[in-house]
């Protein structure tokens, strides 16, 4: 390992102007639009390395002047794996809004149904679909296997069960939300429907069978540990402070709770806080390189307060997992290897499982509660409290803490947004685990295709979605062209356009 | 990978200005992936490492276009790909992050990048490093030619696997009433 590597964090290079650039681009099975880019010297010592997300929308500016209602469906747009999250943040915020500030026992449970159902599919599709490929044929396998169709080939079962697994959350979702991707259960103040009996036997047919394949994906976790243990707690190894909700009684809980955080010396930061004022803890912090931002814990700055969210956060930070095959997996998993993995950045997919098999656990309870098919899904206008202007929704979605923050009129139109989303809260976790990774493994190397992988293997960890962390819009000092196949000009790409218009910034 | 006995149809996939929704769609066709694995080999796709098309018999595209990069990735796409398909809303029509269309760029920026409450820095992202925005987005037909529209938001996996399945046996793919919708 270089000297030079060492001396400086790998953010930013003295003399980006005189080093060779290597990109991977983008960064393929996860969801979203990314890029890593690497800058080395003419010894192949790595000198800076960045994770870009290349993409924006503007859902905060164009979501404006609509009517509020519509908000929980056109917000689900913006990612494609977890719209149930954004369908239920957005929700949740709205009911804070028409007054409801106490769902009814149907509504309730019914959203938490749904929300299980996508923790279960999300899941699901990132270990078996995306990630084990890396995990089974190994970081620096041949290329034209590391993917679920060699999975298919070479471990048919495992394949199998992924895509069932998969499939049953999907099918959760379907029967609450009325389809797959997009659905329309949740509305301001309740559901739109419940869960019908004929639904409800359909779901119950299957759930043992998927607690016992989450079961042996946990087991399959823990397996690849003990195979590979010294790789695997090194791999990416950063240390960090974690933040996620907790149930008041320090229960996880990934639909409802108050905001915990550790430090990295395992002290409590904060502890049950009221999200709605999420601004006096979290602040983010924009670069220039990257469209997504970089969120930190207010009390201790930009420098040192940033943190991880997500599976690995979630489970080594609550007291214990409300289902009881989950708990003693936990357990297992914090007592492993004397609890250095559980600070693995590779130990998410191991705590990722462990929620998996949470999700399939909590689901098999729902669906023995006979609240789920009664008929009060929203709560009735006398029961409400009086309608806010503001209204802030969280929830732990299948990456981490998700926060949807609306500011409503009179005339029932949306006047301002805030969005962060679970990936951004672990910007800059990711970008550390990179830098890890290329210090650890590609220093002073010829990079190949395999070495490469290693980095995207990292990025893998924390199943970014970087497609719902590019809500933003960016601005460069250039203009170009674009040309129908015609040659006729159809738009400009903008840069500076911000230059131009004074009035902007 | 077995090796092929008889030639694959070669598929690739992408993602452009969307939201993998509608790459969800075609996985949740679920088991019928593995009959579907028997017939087609993957491109570059979300779920390969193959980071660039190569020549393929049939390339689905999710999203429309709304940076530099999509073009070009587009372009790319549609000189390797003998079919190339617009799936989904936003590739047929730009969909939801086209709704930023009436909009100035301008002000998006200044809302997310320097507005928000949130915020510890105003500053809005500059690096060479970032595609190019373009002032609007568009939809897939306005740049290359596309052969086949599937509208949808996304498009049912019912509706993606007629549709293959009629391509991989050579019939003109035809969709009923029930399996087009234009949510
Ligand atoms: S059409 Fe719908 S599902 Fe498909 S990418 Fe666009 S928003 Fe997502």
């Amino acid at each position: 390992m270089s000297q030079t590597a060492l001396s400086n964090n790998l953010e930013t290079a003295a003399h980006p102007e005189t080093l060779r650039r290597v990109a991977i681009d983008p960064i393929s099975r996860v969801e979203g639009h990314g890029k890593v880019t690497l800058l080395l010297d003419e010894d192949d010592h790595v000198q800076q390395v960045r994770l870009h997300i290349v993409e924006f929308r503007g859902f905060e500016k164009f979501i404006q002047g609509r009517p509020y209602w519509e908000v929980p469906v056109m917000v689900q747009r913006l990612c494609g794996i977890c719209p149930v999250s954004h369908h239920l943040a957005a929700s949740k915020a709205l009911d804070q809004i028409v007054g409801a500030h106490t769902l009814t026992p149907t509504a309730d449970k019914l959203r938490r149904l749904m929300h299980y159902g996508q923790i279960l599919q999300s899941h699901a599709l990132h270990f078996f679909h995306l990630s084990s490929p890396d995990l089974l044929f190994g970081f620096g396998s041949e290329m034209a296997q590391r993917n679920i169709v060699g999975i298919a080939a070479a471990y048919p079962e495992v394949a199998r069960q992924g895509v069932l697994l998969r499939k049953f959350g999907q099918e959760v979702i379907r029967h609450t939300a009325g389809k797959r991707i997009h659905g329309t259960g949740s509305v301001p103040g309740g559901v739109n429907k419940n869960l019908s009996i004929a639904e409800r036997d359909e779901l119950l047919k299957d759930i043992y069978q998927m607690i016992g394949w989450a079961r042996g994906a946990v087991h399959l976790a823990r397996q690849l540990f003990e195979q590979n243990l010294a790789e695997f707690n090194a791999f990416g190894r950063f240390n960090a402070h974690t933040l996620s909700l907790i149930r008041a009684d320090g229960a996880m809980d990934l639909y409802h709770g108050g905001l915990r955080a550790r430090h990295m010396d395992g002290s409590t930061l904060f502890d049950h806080v009221n999200y709605c004022h999420y601004w006096e803890q979290i602040s983010e912090e924009v670069k220039p390189w990257s469209y997504m931002k970089f969120p930190f814990l207010k009390s201790l700055g930009p420098e040192t307060g940033w943190y991880r969210v997500g599976p690995l956060a979630r489970v080594t930070q609550c007291d214990f997992i409300p289902t009881p095959l989950a708990d003693k997996e936990r357990q297992d998993f914090l007592a492993f290897d004397a609890g250095n993995t559980a600070g693995a950045t590779l130990g998410y997919h191991w705590a990722r499982m462990i929620e998996m098999l949470h999700a399939a656990e909590a689901i098999k309870e729902l669906l023995h509660d006979a609240d789920l098919q009664g008929d009060e899904l929203v709560v009735a206008a006398a029961d409400r409290g009086e309608r806010q202007e503001r209204g802030v929704g969280m929830i732990e979605a299948p990456r981490g803490t998700l926060i949807h923050h609306y500011r409503v009129d009179e005339h029932d139109q949306v006047i301002r947004a805030n969005l962060i989303v679970s990936t951004t809260h672990n910007n800059q976790a990711m970008n550390e685990a990179v830098r890890q990774v290329a210090r650890q493994y590609l220093d002073g190397r010829k990079l190949t295709e395999g070495l490469l992988n290693h980095i995207e293997v990292a990025v893998r960890c924390f199943d970014p979605c970087l497609s719902c962390a590019t809500h933003a819009l960016g601005k460069m000092p250039l203009q170009v062209e674009l040309l129908d196949a015609e040659g006729k000009e159809i738009d400009r790409l903008v840069r500076g356009v911000c230059d131009t218009e004074p009035s902007c910034c | 990978m077995p090796a092929p006995e008889q030639k694959k149809i070669r598929i690739a996939t992408t993602s452009l200005a969307g939201c993998f929704g509608c790459h969800m769609s075609l996985l949740d066709i679920d088991e019928r992936l593995f009959a579907l694995l028997e017939q087609v080999e993957f491109d570059r796709s979300p779920l390969t490492d193959i980071k660039h098309c190569g020549p393929c018999d049939i390339g689905l595209v999710e999203g429309g276009i709304c940076n530099a990069e999509n073009v070009h990735v587009l372009r790319e796409f549609r000189n390797n790909c003998k079919i190339l398909v617009a799936v989904g809303a936003c590739a047929v029509t730009g969909g939801l992050p086209a709704q930023r269309n009436h909009l100035s760029l301008a002000d998006c920026l200044q809302e997310v990048y320097v507005t928000e409450i949130s915020l510890h820095n105003g500053m809005i992202p500059n690096d060479p490093e970032l595609p190019l925005p373009l002032d609007k987005v568009h939809p897939l037909h306005e740049v290359v030619k596309v052969d086949y529209f599937i509208p949808g938001c996304p498009p049912s996996a019912d509706t993606l696997w007629k549709f293959l399945t009629d391509l991989l046996t050579g019939r003109t793919p035809k969709l009923g009433a029930d399996l087009i919708r234009y949510d």
